[in-house]
């Protein structure tokens, strides 16, 4: 077997494990690979063509392949190794993982310490059952995009898309601007999954209907989708029967959700998350098991890529001094989501660390004036008013966590409607 | 008259109030000073980046994906999306280089977002 030694393995060469990779190659290690089992790095970042990344680290308004770009060129120019076509099928003991390529067979790497950043695949409709008839011309938002954008495959003419989620609403401009005509966009819950500036650029600008509280019931349609039936929902989010009404359409594109991609994390018996389906991780992005990291969406689904360089920097950097032995270990704190906040990222906080940190969450429903605060018992960490709050935009408050002895608590409590 | 305005400038979106008295624009509800800027060039003449894909020959891949190098009115979308669906380029293409100049006159220029 073909075996490899490295002080740092990053497994998936999206933008999370770029960013790893390059900030691990910065702390001092001197043998970084990056692996990856698409054919090029840049991961999702490659067929999202669209406009909006890096407004907040680089201050300018990026494409998704721009992006990547930035990061694949300094990973190049940093000497990390990128072992491309390869698939991570399980990670062993002391680290060792076993991997397949289809020019080395298997082959058997040796890291002084690992970084998952295999990111997350969509929900699909067998996730969500939905009823009737199983044609052809139904697909997940992002393989659609895929398809488009990167393969030159037009999936279809007259689109009714289920979920406002951000991919979704993304695929209703582009498939409008590539000719097609986009019935409506069919959100379950009553308020957008997705980010606002979505709403507007997507479906405002193209005069395409939003409907909230509303589902798909049933498809129609032997050979390829013919209609789907839509219905409104109720508070339980049952749908009513009475106001059911039948869409003709020809394709149904699913923007249903994320999941992270854990299998092998899971596999490894790393401690999960079960809210957010990743691994539990400390400020340092430190899993369960010492030596092994984890950031970007395999940890929780981000809604902006620039948050998820960020992690990954850490993730990275923590993972090169794990390898070279000068990672401090402390005490393990937790970090409790407290009432109207849904989750919080990390889920600990290691009180050898030091310093600053950043603490990602999300409310559990949408509201107005929202004060955020993460407090410490009575002492009050970090406090801020925010004008409004939605689960579909992430929140964040800094703390210092350099005299912490006892859990974190993170809360959101609506102050104005 | 006055107009809301969902500010797009970055993922904040701020919901603008751009009012006009006697020519004269007022913007409220922005955070910061883009919101302004954006408010006003909303309410006037509403601009989009247009990106897309365009066939490339010769490459790894089939296609390119590319974007205007400044925002365009939005009412020219569909005009310039005619336009880049009728061309191709061949490769080597890198990221940066301008395919088409003044697209549709627009005084913008389509630009690759990646090497082929």
């Amino acid at each position: 077997m073909h075996t490899v030694f490295c002080d740092v393995a990053v497994i998936g060469a999206g933008p999370a494990g770029l960013a790893a990779a390059i900030a691990a190659k910065q702390e001092g290690a001197a043998n970084v690979l990056l692996i990856e089992r698409d054919t090029a790095p840049g991961g999702i970042l490659q067929q999202c063509i669209h406009p909006g990344f890096g407004l907040q680290l680089f201050r300018e308004e990026l494409t998704g392949p721009e992006y990547a770009g930035r990061f694949v060129k300094e990973a190049r120019e940093a000497g990390v190794e990128l072992l491309s076509d390869t698939m991570v099928l399980s990670i062993g003991e002391d680290h060792i993982l076993t991997c397949a390529n289809p020019e080395k067979g298997l082959v058997e790497i040796h890291p002084g310490a690992i970084v998952l950043a295999m990111g997350c695949r969509e929900r699909t409709r067998a996730n969500i059952r939905i009823p009737g008839e199983r044609p052809a011309g139904v697909y997940t938002a992002g393989t659609a995009q895929r398809l488009i954008n990167r393969q030159n495959a037009m999936v279809g003419r007259r689109v009714v898309i289920l979920g406002s989620g951000d991919i979704g609403m993304i695929m209703a401009r582009r498939m409008t601007l590539e000719g097609a005509k986009v019935e409506a966009v069919v959100e379950l819950l009553p308020y957008l999954a997705g980010l606002t500036r979505n709403r507007v650029q997507c479906l405002d600008d193209f005069d395409i209907p939003l409907l909230l509280s509303h589902t798909v019931t049933a498809i129609e349609g032997k050979r390829r989708v013919e209609a789907v039936r839509i219905a409104q929902v109720d508070q339980q989010r049952r749908p009513i029967p009475e106001t059911e009404r039948t869409i003709p359409c020809d394709t149904l594109l699913l923007s249903v959700g994320l999941i992270p991609e854990n299998e092998l994390t899971r596999a490894a018996g790393i401690e999960m998350d079960s809210i957010t389906n990743g691994p539990s991780v400390d400020q340092r992005m430190e899993t369960s098991r010492p030596g092994i990291f984890a950031c970007g969406n395999v940890v929780h689904v981000n809604d902006l890529v620039d948050n998820v360089t960020a992690e990954s920097r850490t993730a990275g950097a923590c993972a090169a001094r794990y390898a070279l032995g000068t990672l401090p270990r402390g005490q393990a704190l937790g970090v409790a989501h407290g009432s109207g906040v849904r989750y919080v990222c990390p889920q600990r906080l290691d009180a050898a660390a030091g310093g600053k940190a950043a603490l990602y969450f999300r409310v559990a429903a949408p509201g107005g004036k929202t004060v955020l605060t993460a407090r410490c018992g009575e002492t009050i960490l970090a406090r801020r008013t925010v004008p409004r709050v939605s689960p579909g935009e992430m929140c964040r408050l800094d703390i210092d966590t350099a005299h912490l002895t006892a859990p974190v608590t993170v809360e959101a409590q609506e102050v104005e409607a | 008259m006055s107009k809301s305005i969902t500010c797009t400038r970055c993922p904040m979106g701020c919901a603008l109030t751009v009012e006009e008295a006697g020519g004269i624009l007022a913007v409220t509800g922005n955070g910061c000073p883009q919101g302004e800027e954006y408010g006003r060039s909303e309410y006037i003449c509403p601009v989009r980046t247009l990106t897309t894909t365009v066939l490339v020959t010769g490459g790894a891949e089939p296609l390119l994906p590319v974007r205007t190098d400044r925002p365009i009115p939005k009412a020219m979308l569909f005009d310039c999306m005619e336009l880049v669906r009728s061309m191709s380029v061949a490769a080597p293409v890198s990221a940066g280089q301008v395919l088409l100049e003044n697209i549709a006159g627009t005084g913008a220029n389509l630009i690759a977002c990646a090497d082929r």
